[in-house]
């Protein structure tokens, strides 16, 4: 049956044009129901004999996704015209309530309604489309009772009152969500309910005095004024970006005026998360606010800076602004614009993981208590939760989601969704790292798990007859690896030539032969990106059985692997390079301190270790050469643990200590690396994957300049070369001195990032650290995906293989590299945060006196940074109370606190002793307390 | 954006191998010698032939076959905004070259040396496929005509949208960007003359595409050859046969 809709549309010129679609109406659209005797019951997704079958409506799926996800909640019907409404009001809803449809655990059904010739219904005149798909909604509920006869009971679930009373009024069973779950005696899905905004009674954890019930925030502007301001230029559109140690400063980078607009307090914020699109407003110019993170922390509410790990690039690092005009100026005005936020675009509102605030039981318990929640990240707001069970919750860290946020109501209002587990709890606290970072830490499904060979895999003589395959297994290969490490994907060998000459070849492990492309086990790779590396536990993006065994280069068993070869002279210059599929046997599989001392020992002449000294000589002229060229040798506060094989707790922590043998390895991955991305770029220049690193903006530099500056050092950053050498010449009177200045260098400047090639133009594919034009990854693709699409780029470019499909399609290559560099992002953060946990835990037990440097002034107080343990945090000092007791004052231009009568002064870099220790200001909130000795 | 729904549905309510409605009528311009009207869908087309007959210009006369000349144009109102469309841009251009010689790699010009058959067509409303019902109309067009032809060429389009292959796209398909294989083909002779593609398709998905087009080819084959048929019955009842 055909049938033409028709309706207008505005083009974006801002034309109205009128649009005719065909739209036609099946009659081959089955109800989903296994009993059903009409249907074709071959797709049929609900239960064999269910009592309800529930249908909902769209702000039920809107507003209650999380109930949805329940298990409990089953045998539902999603009509098409509620998933088209859900997409378009939020799409992340739309894709949770797809994931639940397409998982075969639940008994979900998509019915088509609009195409179905019986519950298609035309828009009547004088009906909003909102009325029409209502209309809809309640007509297919109407005629899956008709057509399941009364055995069944079709529900139509629905929070819209004037919905549920038409459908009633038309003989449909209707009920609220609150009704329908109080009817399945579950109470703690109550929990998992969201409260439609006029039931909530919103000062009752705050005050019940009606006459402090006022209004906080100022209102929104409507959508129609943003859009019209934002033509006019008064508005400015950003992404609100809430500063990670500060959560009362954000910042909104904005196209129209070509910088960041800052926006300082909650009030200004105006109920915007972190992530939302909002749009802001400029103050006048006198109010913008000269820097306030000149104290440690903003007290208006009782958060402070915590002690955390050292940041390892300028994207963790807090923000600082560069000062305009520091000499000499008093009184200066920023000239960094600030702002309010007038309207909130896009939200981007999801569930957060924290822990309540410490409350009293009230009496009698058993009934709903309303409660604060304290998110763990601290950019977020706390956010007020209703809760039955709160006696259960105090101590435990639980995930909740956001609903929304009243003008009248100083924090935002959600619900819970789930518990995680005890506060303090190191499991716990590990999977509240994995959820704040996006890590998906589930078992590989069983979809996934079908795409690997059978075990136990070996070599077959397929492989070795392949003519693709050359048989490097005759070749001394070996690998040096850190310590116990078991996904080893990396291997060497170098041999000498007749010539003088030495082959030098880095095999990888050729991920790409089992992971094929468009397979369940390649998405899943895609989708996690990297392998995420904790202080106790791996999660691995490849299946185990690859990781530590298929894909493994261990010694003595034979492997696939992806070679690239390269014919050297004794001077490191390289003669000729070729890459191919091989097969190797792995003769060792040494750890850094084995291959080390294999090297130092100079009784050993065997010859493996005549290999590595061959090598590490010829890395160390590459090493040479790379640093002449420019290469910055920065600094990182790597700090290892050493943890309890019984307890996992950890029993030492220690600088991570970098050999000659890692800078071996490493000097070989990089050269791969390098001569990878020449052959891909040259055989692909469109659509290959490469990684940049940018060069770090003057402004950037600033604070590093500005210490350097204070301590009589002067540093050239003109180029990455000058830049090295200046670093190479900071050499202070104390050893450690010279790393310090290199730590903060590494700080200064932002990290390397994937990116297609396609998408820049060639001179932006500078990798600046490296200084190397051209950079990828290709050494790591068991734990690495770039590095699986490099491998699949390259074995297109030898034309072993074809090249998958995406490859042609730049926007998906593009989407695939931003997910993977935000993935690479999120592992290293979770990473920093499983180090971060694991220092409280060992310090719990250990306060320690120790020496820590001073890298940062503050009004009340410095930063200091404790090479040892890698951590850096406030040192108050004067306390909270006395704040800004004028005890103090700092010279800025010599980076010094001075007290007031002059007896005291610290300076940047000065090394000081302090005492560290776990204290807990509030119960169940452990933080690592700084305190000058 | 979602062109085919995890249900396997596109945005109009067709399955991926699935036609448009079509709808076809002999005898839409009584002037000339043949004419057709051909839908597919939402697009509309109308064809008319003239000849074979005298050649115009002298100069273009064949002596030992018939000249064919092909006209495309868009209809003014054929798209929702109107607008004036010069004649003989580069895209009709394109367009009427295509179809003459689709066209002509069936009629059997041998047979009409010194003569020329004229084909019009025109766009009255544009949904996507223009080109495919284009040649469609023409076909019945030359029928009609009573012109000798090899085979009756018939045309169908197909896609590749969210990794998969679609029959016969409508304009909202066929702006998506995604790859856009036009066919056309002799249906009883098995050959291909006419195969256009825009942007690209690895080559084994382009078999598939195109095996998909056939498929549509052979199902608008054997409507136009009902049409035909039907045709046929009434002039013989009008005759009195």
């Amino acid at each position: 049956m055909l049938h033409n809709k028709s309706f207008v549309k505005k083009t974006r010129a801002g034309r109205v044009m009128k649009q005719v679609r065909e739209h036609y109406l099946r009659d081959d659209i089955f109800c989903g129901a296994p009993f059903c005797k009409v249907c074709d019951t071959s797709s049929a997704r609900l239960s064999e004999s269910p009592s309800t079958i529930l249908v909902l409506d769209t702000n039920v799926v809107l507003h209650q996704i999380d109930l949805l996800e329940n298990l409990a909640i089953d045998d539902v019907v999603v009509l098409s015209i509620v998933l088209e409404e859900v997409k378009n009001k939020n799409l992340s809803v739309y894709n949770r309530i797809r994931a639940i449809c397409s998982n075969s655990k639940r008994n979900f059904f998509v019915f088509s309604n609009e195409y179905h010739r019986d519950t298609y219904i035309k828009e009547m005149s004088g009906e909003t489309k909102n009325d029409r798909n209502d209309r809809a909604i309640r007509v297919a509920t109407q005629w899956y009772q008709n057509h399941l006869g009364s055995g069944v009971k079709v529900l139509l679930i629905t929070n819209d009152k004037e919905n549920k009373r038409k459908a009633n009024d038309e003989g449909i069973h209707a009920e609220t969500v609150e009704t329908y779950v109080k009817s399945l005696d579950r109470p703690d899905l109550l929990d998992l309910l969201v409260r439609p905004s006029e039931d909530i009674d919103m000062e009752e954890v705050e005050d019940l005095r009606p006459s402090k019930r006022k209004v906080i925030y100022i209102e929104h502007k409507p959508m129609s004024e943003i859009t019209s301001g934002l033509h006019r230029g008064i508005y400015h559109q950003g992404k609100l970006r809430v500063n990670r140690y500060n959560p009362f400063e954000a910042y909104v980078g904005s196209e129209s005026i070509g910088d960041e607009i800052i926006i300082y307090g909650r009030s200004n914020m105006n109920r915007a998360f972190d992530g939302d699109i909002v749009a802001v407003e400029l103050l006048p110019q006198d109010q913008w606010q000269e820097e306030k993170s000149l104290s440690i922390a903003c007290g208006d509410e009782d958060e402070d800076e915590d002690v955390h790990l050292a940041p390892n690039s300028a994207d963790d690092a807090p923000r600082t602004i560069p000062q305009q005009g520091s000499s000499g100026e008093i009184n200066a005005v920023s000239s960094r614009p600030s702002g309010r936020i007038v309207g909130i675009i896009k939200r981007n509102w999801h569930s957060y993981c924290g822990s309540l605030e410490p409350m009293p039981m009230p009496a009698g318990s058993g009934g709903i208590v309303h409660a604060l929640f304290v998110s763990k990240d601290r950019r977020f707001p706390k956010i007020r939760i209703q809760t039955r069970q709160l006696e259960n919750l105090l101590d435990k860290r639980i995930v909740v989601a956001v609903d929304s946020w009243d003008r009248q109501s100083r924090y935002p209002s959600g619900h819970y969704v789930r518990t995680i587990g005890e506060i303090g709890d190191r499991d716990t606290e590990s999977e509240v790292v994995l959820i704040e970072n996006d890590i998906n830490s589930r078992p590989f499904s069983s979809q996934v798990l079908a795409c690997l060979p059978p075990l136990p895999w070996s070599v077959s003589s397929e492989d070795l007859s392949n003519p693709i395959r050359q048989d490097l297994r005759n070749l001394r290969v070996f690998s040096v690896d850190p310590p116990g490490c078991k996904d080893i994907d990396d291997a060497l060998h170098c041999t000498a030539l007749p010539n003088g000459n030495f082959e030098v070849g880095v095999h990888i492990a050729d991920v790409t032969n089992f992971v094929h492309p468009g397979t369940p086990l390649d998405d899943e790779a895609a989708q996690r990106g990297t392998s995420v590396y904790l202080v106790e536990r791996r999660i691995d993006m490849l299946p185990k059985p690859l990781t530590e065994d298929i894909c493994s280069l261990r010694s003595d068993v034979e492997r696939l692997a992806f070679s690239v070869i390269w014919e050297m002279t004794p001077e490191a210059d390289v003669v000729s390079s070729r890459y191919t599929k091989s097969i190797i046997k792995s003769s060792a599989a040494m750890s850094y301190v084995e291959a080390q001392a294999r090297m130092d020992d100079s009784r050993l002449m065997d010859p493996l270790t005549t290999d590595l000294r061959n090598m590490n000589s010829l890395a160390k002229k590459m090493r040479l050469r790379r640093i002449e060229r420019g290469a910055l040798t920065l600094a990182s506060a790597e700090v290892k643990f050493q943890i309890d094989t019984e307890t996992h707790d950890p029993l030492d922590i220690g600088m991570y200590q970098i050999r000659e043998a890692n800078q071996m390895v490493e000097e070989f991955m990089l050269a791969a690396n390098v001569s990878v991305a020449q052959q891909i770029l040259k055989s692909f220049p469109l659509c290959s994957l490469l990684r940049r690193h940018p060069t770090p903006t003057k402004e950037m530099l600033e604070p590093l300049l500005r210490t350097a500056a204070a301590i009589g050092l002067h540093l050239d950053v003109s180029t990455s070369k000058a830049m090295a050498d200046s670093l190479d010449h900071a050499v202070g009177d104390d050893p450690y001195f010279n790393k310090l200045i290199r730590i903060l260098a590494t700080r200064c400047m932002s990290q390397a990032v994937y990116f297609c090639s396609g998408e820049l133009s060639p001179p932006e594919y500078h990798h600046y650290g490296l200084a190397a034009p051209l950079y990828t990854h290709f050494t790591s693709p068991i734990r690495r995906y770039a590095d699986v699409i490099v491998h699949r780029l390259l074995a297109a470019s030898l034309g072993i293989f074809k090249l998958p499909p995406i490859f042609q399609d730049r926007g998906q290559l593009t989407s695939i590299s931003d997910n993977l560099n935000y993935r690479h992002r999120n592992a290293q953060m979770a990473g920093r945060a499983s180090v971060e946990l694991h220092t409280l835990i060992y310090f719990r037990k250990r306060p320690t006196d120790t020496e820590a440097r001073i890298v940062k002034i503050r009004s009340n107080g410095f930063f200091v940074f404790v090479p040892k343990y890698g951590i850096e945090g406030p040192v108050y000092l004067t306390t909270r109370s006395e704040k800004g007791g004028g005890e103090w004052y700092i010279d800025e231009q010599q980076q010094k606190i001075k007290k007031m009568d002059g007896s005291l002064s610290y300076s940047i870099l000065q090394s000081v002793q302090i005492h560290m220790e776990v204290v807990e200001p509030q119960p169940n909130r452990p933080k690592l307390q700084l305190s000058l000795i | 954006m979602e062109y085919v729904s995890p249900e396997g549905l596109r945005l109009d309510g067709r399955r991926p191998m699935e036609m448009r409605q079509i709808r076809a009528e002999i005898g839409a311009v009584s002037k000339a010698d043949g004419s057709a009207v051909f839908e597919m869908g939402n697009t509309k087309v109308i064809a008319a032939v003239y000849g074979p007959r005298q050649v115009q210009n002298k100069s273009q006369q064949m002596n030992d076959q018939a000249l064919v000349r092909c006209e495309y144009s868009m209809a003014n109102f054929s798209t929702g905004d109107r607008m004036r469309k010069p004649k003989g841009d580069r895209r009709s251009t394109e367009i009427s070259l295509v179809i003459r010689q689709t066209m002509e790699a069936s009629i059997l010009t041998h047979l009409m040396p010194h003569s020329q058959i004229d084909i019009f067509v025109q766009v009255l409303q544009a949904d996507g496929g223009t080109r495919s019902a284009c040649i469609n109309a023409a076909t019945l067009a030359l029928a009609d005509a009573g012109i000798p032809m090899r085979d009756l060429v018939t045309s169908c389009s197909a896609g590749y949208l969210n990794s998969t292959p679609l029959l016969d796209l409508n304009y909202v398909e066929d702006s998506a960007g995604g790859a856009d294989v036009t066919l056309g083909i002799l249906p009883k002779l098995d050959k291909v003359t006419l195969l256009q593609m825009d942007s690209k398709l690895p080559i084994d998905i382009l078999e598939n595409v195109m095996q998909l087009a056939i498929e549509g080819c052979k199902a608008v084959a054997n409507y136009i050859r009902e049409i035909l048929l039907e045709n046929t019955k009434q002039l013989e009842f009008r005759r009195g046969v």
